[in-house]
């Protein structure tokens, strides 16, 4: 075998472990239900906002302390903290992905991913909307 | 029903012309087909003259396309869906482009665009290669322009075009059932704000110009292996391939600036899959430019550039794939929504996988090879090193980029992990070692075998300088970065090491090794940029530091809060100074833009050290065009070698907010009573420290705490805590609000028992951001390497155009 082909080999093998070493790193998506049985562990937790609980934020006492409590698609709840500035859009988000563990009592948040009525949805009730929005501006 | 001011010819000739695009690069393709196959000379001709008129149709079809969506945008014609969409009568002339290439329609747009260009070069120059070249690139504008053909066939949508009416796309909106709808439908909904930004308008077509020159290289290893002339076509694509390395370098790193400035991950590149879809390609690409430049000199490694253009043009489709399918959605900030079109992606895709990879196995084994083993002592055995461990760790990155698709073929739930950033760096750290190594030591190896004495001697001067310089930077640059551990911290000193020897190699190799004669050194001037990105990445990232640590931490040792560490959010209350690292930062005033919800708010810095005082003006849309909550942009003051870089992240509704009231300073006493507005207050106590765990805190420094208690007219009591900070370097005093009852305390000075304290209070909401505030030191090194990285490729690509010339001349 010439050198430049066991190099080779070397190389794959080499990358061949590493994307093996980062399974363990991957985290899974949940719902609350699960997420709680995972105490502990690094999940996404798929979620929306419960809008018929407070959200808490006070910028001027402490930015970096938000709580809110999260619904999911099966109806069950959970406490949320996530200790950074409150996404400005999050009353108006459709889906959150919380990024984080469950803790005790609470999920600990470490990253919100948000998904908003985005403005390039073909839903004709938001175009209606913008419409409006529009129409009322001028 | 007849509406009453539409105006219908230009979407309708703009249809014409798109259907005209599908037609021509259609008999484009099948006419530089039959020449390609034809033996007779005639037949050729003619075929190669049909196919010749009509890519130049296609050209021009598409060039007036775009001049049409140009137009409609000019003269905001929002009866057309992709006009109202993307703009608005307050958008600026030069963010139409922007608009124009901000949807999915538009960008596939100017990448057919750039193809029509690129074609009309190569049909002047490609000569014997035109028609093989030719078919293979007309057969991608015929892909792309189905994309935009917005036509049913039965019940599948094929394409998207930007002509399509707003009154079809959306028939059952109520407004459409007046025939004078135009008149009403006065305001487009506007870009989205985060594409109103310079870089919008360049970073688009320099990527898209990259991402097109991709298929030049591919197009001619195509056309190798399919005409059996093997390597022949090295010759023309090589200056096509440096060009192309240069300008999607460029491209993509211009949208780590746009990221840097107006996105608010604080940096310029995340690991997202968006940016990773771009950066794949390139990486193999330059890959291929290495295994292309063996071949050239050793004619070994032919095959591995067949097979590292061709990966490189379907990672191109694939990454179009990625980002316009709506398959990231759940992680990555900035792709495309889901448009419908997803099996025609997919057939995109696969009818550029299927028969490239097809032809390259079947014509593998004719492709002429080197039996003899080449010496480790050679420079093209350490070149393919290197380029195998880039198209590898390409391997790596789109693997973990692909997740979502493994998710959704075998119906797992797996997504990065805890930290995303650090899953990718931990291991392109290592990448940047090995190729930093190989950058700085492989031009100093000959092609074939090199004498060792030679070697060290050559080499010798540039390591003993690298290392000198990098433990320079180790020793005083205080590279100290440890959320990572020791081991990552290692590795970073490593790689420091390792790339200032390839900026130090490389330089010194234009005199080393070419004699200081710029023209021959294009390659060392790349690897020059490359070892300056490589640097500036690393110092940069390793050093970042967060300004704006909330001082709510100087609270620990009084028992508030304990448990949290400092948060990056700081709250600024208009008027009140408030310490951020070096500076005391102010808010001062904001602005509204004249035409639209985008508000601009002044910060005032002073440097602790007296002599400099600037503003930061970050800003944000505020509930723009339905769009709710706020988009804020960054803006950085930037030095030499460091910026400092601030935007913000939440804020009071700014309509109620008109706060003017200033602190008061009253003399009072331990245990005096004063009044306010809305109660009283009553000074409890006095405490002096002399030791907080907080920055900038010294030996022989004094903190004051005062205890206020406040009583309100409804009963309630607060307490309230100012703190004043005596230290060396001149006294700062940390405010405290009582938020309900809008007051603010400063404690302004303490003498025994006696302290004077600024009092603030307001009757309407307070006013006040809340930002991030970082520190990047040497961003600056990459933006410079980034420059002078893509002058090298420029300089190579014209060094090769001219030895083409010279032999053809011989």
């Amino acid at each position: 075998m010439k050198k430049i082909h066991i190099a080779i080999l070397v190389l794959i093998v080499g990358a061949i472990a590493v994307l093996i070493s980062l399974l363990p790193t991957l985290s899974t998506y949940e719902t609350v239900a699960s997420a709680k049985e995972k105490q502990g562990k690094y999940v996404h937790l798929i979620a929306k906002l419960d809008k018929n609980e407070p959200v808490q934020y006070d910028a001027v006492n402490n930015p970096n302390y938000l709580s809110f409590v999260a619904i999911d698609s099966l109806g069950q709840t959970v406490k949320v903290v996530y200790n950074n500035a409150k996404p400005d859009n999050l009353e108006h988000s459709e889906r959150l992905v919380l990024k984080g563990k469950m803790e005790a009592d609470h999920f600990e948040c470490k990253e919100i991913l948000m998904k908003c009525p985005s403005k390039y949805t073909d839903d004709p009730k938001r175009v209606q909307e913008s419409v409006n929005n529009n129409m009322q501006t001028n | 029903m007849d509406y009453i001011g539409e105006q219908l010819l230009p979407g309708r000739i703009g249809q014409f012309l798109i259907i005209l695009t599908f037609v021509s690069s259609l008999i484009a393709t099948f006419s530089y087909f039959k020449a390609v196959r034809s033996t007779d000379e005639n037949e050729k001709r003619g075929w190669v003259k049909l196919a010749r008129i009509s890519f130049i149709a296609d050209a021009f079809a598409v060039f007036a396309i775009f001049g049409i969506l140009f137009y409609l945008f000019y003269h905001h014609r929002y009866e057309y869906f992709y006009i109202y969409k993307n703009s608005s009568n307050s958008l600026e002339f030069k963010y139409i482009f922007s608009a124009i290439w901000s949807a999915s329609e538009g960008s596939f747009l100017l990448w057919t665009v750039w193809h029509a260009v690129l074609g009309l070069i190569l049909l002047k120059t490609a000569k014997k290669w035109e028609a093989p070249v030719m078919t293979v690139l007309s057969f991608a504008q015929l892909c792309l322009a189905t994309m935009l053909l917005g036509l049913y066939f039965f019940d599948l949508k094929v394409g998207s075009s930007p002509f399509a009416l707003f009154r079809h796309q959306m028939a059952e909106l109520p407004l459409f059932t007046s025939p004078d709808y135009i008149s009403r439908l006065r305001d487009g909904n506007d870009l989205s704000p985060l594409l109103q930004n310079y870089w919008m308008v360049i970073h688009p077509p320099i990527l898209f110009l990259g991402f097109a020159l991709t298929i030049v290289p591919f197009a001619y290893g195509i056309a190798g292996l399919w005409t059996r002339k093997f390597g022949d076509w090295i010759q023309p694509a090589l200056p096509w391939a440096l060009v192309c390395g240069g300008v999607l370098g460029l491209g993509i790193m211009m949208g780590g600036a746009w990221a840097y400035e107006s996105l608010n991950f604080g940096g310029y590149w995340a690991w997202d899959p968006v940016e990773n879809a771009s950066l794949v390609p390139w990486m193999t690409l330059v890959a291929g430019i290495h295994t292309l430049l063996i071949y050239r000199h050793t004619g070994r490694s032919l095959r591995a550039t067949h097979l590292f253009f061709i990966i490189t043009y379907i990672l191109v489709i694939y990454s179009t794939f990625l980002t316009r399918s709506g398959i990231l959605g759940d992680t990555s900030v900035h792709s495309f929504a889901d448009l419908g079109m997803n099996t025609q992606l997919l057939l995109f895709l696969l009818a550029f996988t299927l028969p490239s990879l097809l032809l390259y196995f079947l014509r593998r084994k004719q492709v002429p090879v080197i039996a003899k083993e080449e010496a480790t002592s050679s420079r093209e055995f350490w070149m393919f090193i290197g380029s195998l461990v880039l198209v590898l760790s390409a391997g790596f990155i789109i693997i973990a980029t692909s997740l979502p698709v493994f998710n959704k073929l075998f119906g797992s739930g797996l997504t990065m992990g805890e930290d995303p950033v650090f899953a990718y760096n931990r291991v392109i750290i290592f990448v940047a070692i090995i190729i930093g190594l190989l950058t700085a030591v492989t031009q100093y190896l000959k092609y074939k075998e090199t004498a060792m004495s030679f070697f060290r001697k050559r080499i010798l001067w540039p390591l003993v300088i690298s290392l000198a310089i990098a433990i320079l930077i180790l020793a005083f640059g205080n590279i100290n970065y440890q959320l990572h551990g020791s081991g990552y911290l290692a590795a970073i000193w490593i790689a420091v090491v390792s790339s200032v020897f390839t900026v130090v190699a490389n330089l010194s190799y234009i005199w080393i090794g070419v004699k200081g004669k710029l023209k021959l050194s294009g390659g060392s001037v790349a690897h020059f940029g490359f070892g300056l990105m490589l640097v500036g990445i690393l110092i940069s990232s390793s050093k970042k530091e967060v300004l704006s640590y909330n001082t709510s931490g100087i609270y620990v040792p009084l028992g508030q809060d304990s448990k949290e560490k400092p948060g990056e959010n700081l709250t600024l209350v208009k008027g009140v100074p408030t310490r951020m690292g070096d500076y005391q930062v102010t808010y001062t005033e904001e602005k509204k833009h004249p035409g639209k919800s985008q508000w601009y708010y002044y910060l005032d810095f002073k440097n602790n050290n007296g002599k400099e005082e600037f503003y930061l003006r970050p800003n944000a849309f505020i509930n723009y065009k339905g769009n709710k909550g706020l988009m804020a942009n960054p803006d950085a003051k930037r030095y030499w070698d460091h910026d400092i870089f601030t935007y913000i992240t939440s804020l009071p509704d700014p309509e109620r907010n008109q706060d003017t009231s200033s602190f008061v300073t009253r003399h009072i006493n331990k245990g005096d009573t004063a009044f306010y507005a809305n109660g009283y207050y009553v000074l409890e106590n006095i405490q002096s420290f002399d030791s907080i765990p907080v920055q900038g805190f010294n030996k022989g420094d004094k903190a004051s705490v005062a205890t206020i208690k406040v009583f309100s007219k409804n009963n309630k009591t607060y307490s309230s805590k100012p703190i004043l900070v005596e230290a060396s370097g001149g006294s700062f005093s940390n405010p405290d609000t009582v938020v309900t009852e809008n007051l603010v305390f400063r404690l302004e000075k303490t003498e025994g028992d006696h302290i004077d304290l600024g009092v603030k209070e307001s009757d309407t909401v307070m006013q006040y951001v809340t930002l991030k505030a970082y520190k990047f030191p040497f961003i600056n090194v990459l933006w410079a390497g980034t420059l002078i990285m893509v002058i090298g490729f420029l300089i190579s690509m014209l060094r090769r155009m001219e030895t083409r010339k010279l032999k053809k001349a011989d």
